[in-house]
């Protein structure tokens, strides 16, 4: 295992109840690198993230986070190594308003940004912070659960599908702000459907398919291998 | 004016402080019953058991150690609280997958089982336990004599129920509790130890029913069966607020207790009763309850 990889993933297997989800998933990721998993509905990329934060149910193979075995973990200590995870449903609470969602995760390291720097990142959270979580607009609501996990100084970022069911508008400004995160070093799992917007921030895109990584494609490779994963991917 | 509708004033006032009394009880343990029903989605048969160990604790430790109502009220619910904890760890979790009945099913064993032990060491004739002398006697308050006790009863319920609502509706461990009530896992996944908080949940919920037992030891006749009588009573009360609701519990609960104050005034014969018959109106009309939530 090299120096600087942050989260490696071997051989994981995941189950809900008896369906077998995941057969194998292998892949790494190095400290400040963005990587994307691509794939159809149901390939088992969301399962993946979910089977990371140990919210599956049984799990086998390695999970290292950190240099940490975490496959036998229970998900609260997972997240103390320094996981934020933001689920493809958001995951926003009604019965918490904006600002007590914002604040809700404890703090699980040092390096979190500071409210008032969400605030300025995310102008409408400041506008609605007082309203119930889930009356807040689908953009407000991905915006909150992004804003939610940096506050929390988490150094590695499992996203969801942040860009499903948005407005361009929407996902031009959470791809800015992806950005920006890559550049403070944060290292990022993109979970995205959305091959145009992954492709410009991922350094790299695992193909998931039927709970395995079928292929794998580096930034610089992406003109010549846009063939193939255009068909992998059935766009 | 010395009367209304014919009842002296009096009785009227001191019929509406009892119901007050019995409504205070009746909120905290629904209080209890619906902090549990949110966060373990258990309906705690066992709730009354526990209410009636909580009178029984503050005799035994009158008894064997000596220690008086005050040391009681803090000693006996954190003794049931313990022993919530321990029926959480051992029993209730192994139960949160599966459907309510489960969970109803075994707490209400366990009603049976704690009852039958206390019946078995102490007979069914019921123990007297005294009032603290600092809170025997009446105020005089001109229209009637209040007792201080029962004054005692309803300010020490009013303060437990609203620093419950206080703590879980205006603090960040609050805001910890309803987040793991709305959605366990992710609460989890955000380093948030919610089997702890499940267990501790637990413990507070049954810890109150403790706490409204000792309340009650100087009220009543002190034995096995005296939670069982009114369980039955706080279950309907749950209903109609609506479980899961805080606030809707506790007001409910004052409600109910004042309906039924008045109804041993006006009409004696509907006062076991009235409380089923407002749960089957209420369930006719709107059957989450007063304040419950679709869940």
């Amino acid at each position: 295992m090299s120096a600087t990889e942050y989260l490696r993933v071997s051989d994981l297997h995941a189950f809900y109840g008896e369906s077998h989800i995941l057969h194998g998933i292998d892949f790494s990721v190095r400290r400040g690198e963005c990587i994307s998993l691509l794939g159809r509905n149901g390939a088992g990329r969301s399962t993946t993230l979910r089977a990371i934060m140990g919210l599956t149910g049984k799990r086998s193979g390695s999970i290292m986070l950190n240099g940490r075995e975490v496959i036998g973990m229970a998900p609260h200590r997972i997240a103390r190594l320094g996981a934020g995870y933001c689920p493809e449903e958001r995951g926003i609470y009604a019965s918490l308003s904006c600002e007590e969602n914002l604040m809700l995760p404890p703090r699980l390291g040092s390096g979190g940004m500071r409210i008032d720097e969400l605030y300025e990142m995310f102008p409408n959270l400041w506008e609605r912070r007082n309203s119930q979580g889930t009356r807040l607009s689908g953009g407000e609501q991905q915006m909150l659960a992004l804003a939610r996990i940096l506050r929390t100084g988490a150094r590695l970022l499992l996203l969801d599908e942040i860009s499903e069911g948005l407005a361009p508008v929407i996902v031009q400004k959470l791809g800015e702000i992806i950005a920006q995160l890559k550049r403070r070093d944060y290292t990022i799992v993109l979970v995205e459907q959305n091959f145009r917007f992954a492709a410009p921030l991922a350094d790299r895109m695992f193909i998931v398919e039927h709970g395995q990584i079928a292929g794998e494609i580096a930034q610089h490779e992406l003109n010549d291998k846009l063939g193939y994963l255009q068909e992998m991917l059935g766009v | 004016m010395t009367d209304f509708f014919g009842i002296p004033l009096p009785a009227l006032f001191g019929q509406l402080v009892l119901g007050l009394v019995n409504g205070c009880f009746y909120a905290v343990l629904s209080l209890g019953l619906a902090v549990i029903f949110g966060m373990l989605n258990i309906i705690n048969f066992a709730h009354g058991a526990l209410y009636m160990v909580g009178a029984m604790l503050a005799w035994l430790i009158l008894e064997y150690l000596g220690l008086g109502y005050w040391w009681s009220l803090l000693l006996a619910p954190l003794g049931v609280g313990l022993i919530g904890i321990l029926i959480e760890r051992l029993l209730l979790r192994w139960l949160y997958q599966l459907d309510h009945l489960y969970g109803l099913l075994l707490t209400f064993g366990l009603a049976l089982m704690v009852e039958g032990l206390f019946r078995d060491l102490y007979g069914v004739a019921g123990l007297p336990y005294a009032i603290p002398d600092e809170l025997s006697g009446a105020i005089g308050l001109g229209f009637m004599f209040l007792p201080k006790y029962r004054a005692w009863v309803i300010f020490a319920s009013l303060a437990v129920c609203l620093g419950t609502w206080f703590a879980i509706e205006k603090t960040r461990l609050g805001a910890y509790l309803r987040a793991a009530t709305e959605n366990p896992k992710l609460t989890q996944a955000f380093g948030i130890n919610v089997p702890l908080m499940v267990m501790l949940t637990y413990g507070f919920g049954v810890g109150l029913a403790g706490l409204a037992g000792v309340l009650a030891a100087p009220t009543t006749q002190v034995g096995p069966l005296m939670g069982s009588n009114l369980i039955i009573t706080v279950f309907a009360v749950v209903v109609i607020g609506g479980m899961g609701s805080i606030l809707g519990s506790v007001l409910t609960g004052l409600g109910l207790g004042l309906i039924e104050g008045l109804t041993k005034v006006f009409y004696p014969e509907a006062s076991a009763t009235v409380v089923f018959i407002i749960m089957a109106i209420v369930l006719m009309v709107r059957p989450t309850g007063l304040f419950g939530r679709e869940k």
